[in-house]
């Protein structure tokens, strides 16, 4: 597509790079320069099965087994799970996809190891059957999740035909308190967009306080986005970013490298571009957030009261608010901090990396856990760091279990779940009724507030706890 | 792709906001195979049922009035979440054509088409007016027209919002991969032009 000298944003000029054609509707085709395929690709490759087709792309194709690969025990939990990551290898095996399989030393949950393999950079367009594929706009890649039917149009086509999003730019500017993290950002801006406040739109992380966040937490911060609605979360690939990409297994190397930083150093949004949308954050008045509810807009600092819903003149708002309080059993006007829960869950796409865990064993450390819960780091990489620095027996001498990498217990496919009634502090990304098993309580929150909230045994602001301590 | 012109049937009120794909289709199922009796089993097992497994009497599409509904009409934010193809599916094998609501998430909006449900967005007033229709709350037949974009209830009309791009594919029941593999050399000679102008986007091995 010939370019406009009109002002840009990242966003429009990645798209631009990746147009094709565009129909007599305004569809435009788009290229595609990486396809993340993982268990529950199988729908996706059963298409493409039904047409007799092949993988146009495979070189330009990764698998990674980690939806239904166990995190608590050797084996699956049984033969429907198991079938289901062997179907993954057949799939891939069958077309020459490369594969990081359940044994591989460079599995994980895909958001985590992709770009530790160096094969999410930045200006690429990226797609996976996965919502959380927003992730990957911490790189400055223009990555977004697809369903079934999509997978399999890239796996035949390499291609995929897109209507252009609106555009929204959430700045987040000034300093986050000591011991506040990219999820409490997060949290904080899914409350004020609430979780269909972003649908249609691309979103673009600026100001000074994005800046100032590591990778990971970027990461974090993108991998969110989707719940705000936004398919997509990017931010301008800055040095941090080069310094991250630099040396890793499939991202250039040498000149290559040097010629490529090149080009990702200009991925930039123009001075005037234009944004459909804009939202202005002052960071240093974010607070450590928690959900209350059965949505991920349900975020309140953790100073807070849960909402009462006969404050609510709009009596559907008053309804449903009284639903989530009912699901969550908690009372109107509650007090966040004391909440007691039943368990933690420390993992996920969100927050599994090895900053994650840091974090939360900066906290353990030398402390007891009130309640049972599972560490589950993001991949095998982020668990032998984990363990050259011994945060594995800070983990397991404070009562926690030291799991494996998978998707485990954010969404429970692997037959980790939370048993029904029961409230568990999480840090992963979706507090929906039933996620994490039928009838499961689950309270967002960051590995920090995690951490804290298993040695308190509730909900509690964990600032206090990291007093003298350093990650 | 199976198209969509019209649709007379009765409408099932689900009047929530944010059903989320996880409600639509829980995680647990999506392990067994489409092709074992469908997925429209499954269509949210848990706000149908209660712990026990006994259905609700209290909730919609268990309710006789409703039972054959082909159309769902929900509150804001309908399929949000996970981009889980499957929800799509237990919606189709359950017998819906399409589902109004004032706002869908992306990814499940864009599935819907391509398994010909039609996603029809009308305004927060509308959605309203139809949940509280009378036609529709007595189990009556409502008309759907994708070529007009009208919802007619009784005496009620109402208009609906659908993308241009996906009325044409519903109204053709067009198949993208079909229309796209008749592109084959545009998108040879992109990708060769794509390789010399980013060489370093391939993934390098070895």
């Amino acid at each position: 597509m010939a370019q406009t000298s009109a002002p840009r944003t990242i966003a429009d000029k990645i798209w631009d790079l990746h147009s094709i054609a565009v129909n007599p509707e305004g569809d435009h085709l788009l290229w595609i320069d990486r396809h993340y395929v993982h268990e529950g690709s199988n729908h996706g490759f059963g298409q493409v099965a039904a047409r007799s087709g092949k993988v146009a792309r495979p070189d330009l194709t990764f698998g990674v087994a980690d939806h239904y690969v166990p995190t608590r025990s050797p084996e699956p939990a049984n033969d429907e799970i198991r079938r289901m990551i062997d179907l993954l290898s057949a799939n891939t095996a069958r077309h020459g996809v490369e594969l990081f399989g359940a044994g591989d030393r460079r599995q994980g949950i895909v958001h985590v190891a992709m770009p530790e393999q160096g094969l999410t950079l930045p200006g690429l367009v990226i797609v996976c059957g996965d919502s959380h594929t927003s992730t990957h706009g911490a790189l400055g890649a223009y990555a977004f999740g697809i369903g079934a039917s999509e997978v399999a149009h890239v796996l035949l086509t390499q291609t995929l035909w897109q209507k252009k999003p609106k555009q929204m730019r959430i700045s987040v500017n000034g300093a986050l308190p000591h011991g506040v993290s990219a999820k409490d950002m997060a949290l904080t801006i899914i409350a004020r967009t609430g979780a269909g406040g972003a649908t249609g739109h691309a979103i673009e992380y600026s100001g000074s306080a994005i800046r100032a966040l590591s990778i990971e937490g970027r990461m974090t911060l993108c991998n969110l986005s989707i719940e705000a609605g936004s398919r997509l979360g990017i931010i301008a690939p800055d040095d941090k970013t080069i310094s991250y990409l630099r040396g890793r297994p499939f991202a250039p190397a040498g000149d290559m490298f040097e010629r490529a930083a090149e080009d990702w150093l200009a991925i930039v949004s123009d001075p005037d571009a234009h944004f459909d949308k804009e939202l202005v954050l002052d960071a240093s008045a974010i607070e450590p957030c928690v959900t209350w509810g059965t949505s991920p807009e349900h975020a309140l600092p953790v100073s807070a009261r849960t909402p009462d819903p006969d404050d609510f003149a709009d009596q559907e708002k008053s309804r449903q608010l009284r639903e989530a309080l009912d699901y969550m059993g908690l009372k109107p006007g509650q007090a966040l901090e004391g909440i007691a829960i039943d368990r933690v869950f420390i993992g996920s796409c969100t927050n599994s990396r090895i900053e994650d865990l840091r974090i939360a064993a900066a906290v353990l450390a030398g402390r007891k856990a009130q309640v049972p819960g599972l560490v589950s780091p993001g991949s095998k990489a982020v668990k032998q760091q984990a363990e050259e620095e011994g945060l594995d027996k800070i983990f397991i001498d404070s009562g926690l279990e030291w799991g494996n990498p998978g998707c485990s217990m954010c969404v429970g496919m692997n037959g980790d779940i939370v048993a029904p009634g029961e409230r568990c502090a999480s840090t992963t990304n979706r507090n929906f009724r039933g996620r994490q098993g039928p009838g499961a309580r689950t309270h967002l929150v960051s590995p920090l507030m995690a951490a804290a909230a298993a040695i308190a045994g509730h909900l509690t602001d964990g600032r206090a706890m990291l007093k003298g301590r350093t990650p | 792709m199976k198209s969509f012109r019209t649709s007379r049937a009765t409408a099932c009120p689900l009047p929530f906001a944010n059903i989320d794909t996880d409600q639509i289709m829980p995680a647990r199922f999506m392990r067994q195979p489409r092709s074992e009796g469908g997925y429209g089993r499954f269509l949210m097992h848990d706000l149908r049922r209660n712990a026990d497994g006994q259905l609700r009497k209290d909730f919609n599409l268990n309710d006789p009035r409703f039972e054959t509904a082909q159309i769902i009409i929900a509150r804001d934010n309908f399929g949000c979440g996970s981009s889980r193809e499957p929800a799509v599916y237990a919606l189709v094998d359950h017998g819906a054509v399409c589902v109004i609501a004032p706002s869908f998430g992306d990814i499940f909006a864009s599935n819907s088409i391509r398994n010909g449900l039609l996603p029809a967005k009308v305004s927060i007033e509308d959605a309203e007016r139809l949940l509280a229709s009378e036609t529709v709350l007595l189990g009556l037949e409502i008309c759907v027209d994708l070529e007009t974009q009208t919802i007619t209830a009784g005496n009620l009309h109402v208009e609906f919002e659908i993308p241009a791009q996906w009325k044409v594919r519903l109204l053709n029941g067009w198949d993208d991969v079909d229309l796209t593999l008749a592109r084959s050399k545009e998108i040879a000679m992109f990708s060769e032009q794509r390789t010399r102008a980013a060489p370093w986007a391939i993934p390098r091995r070895g």
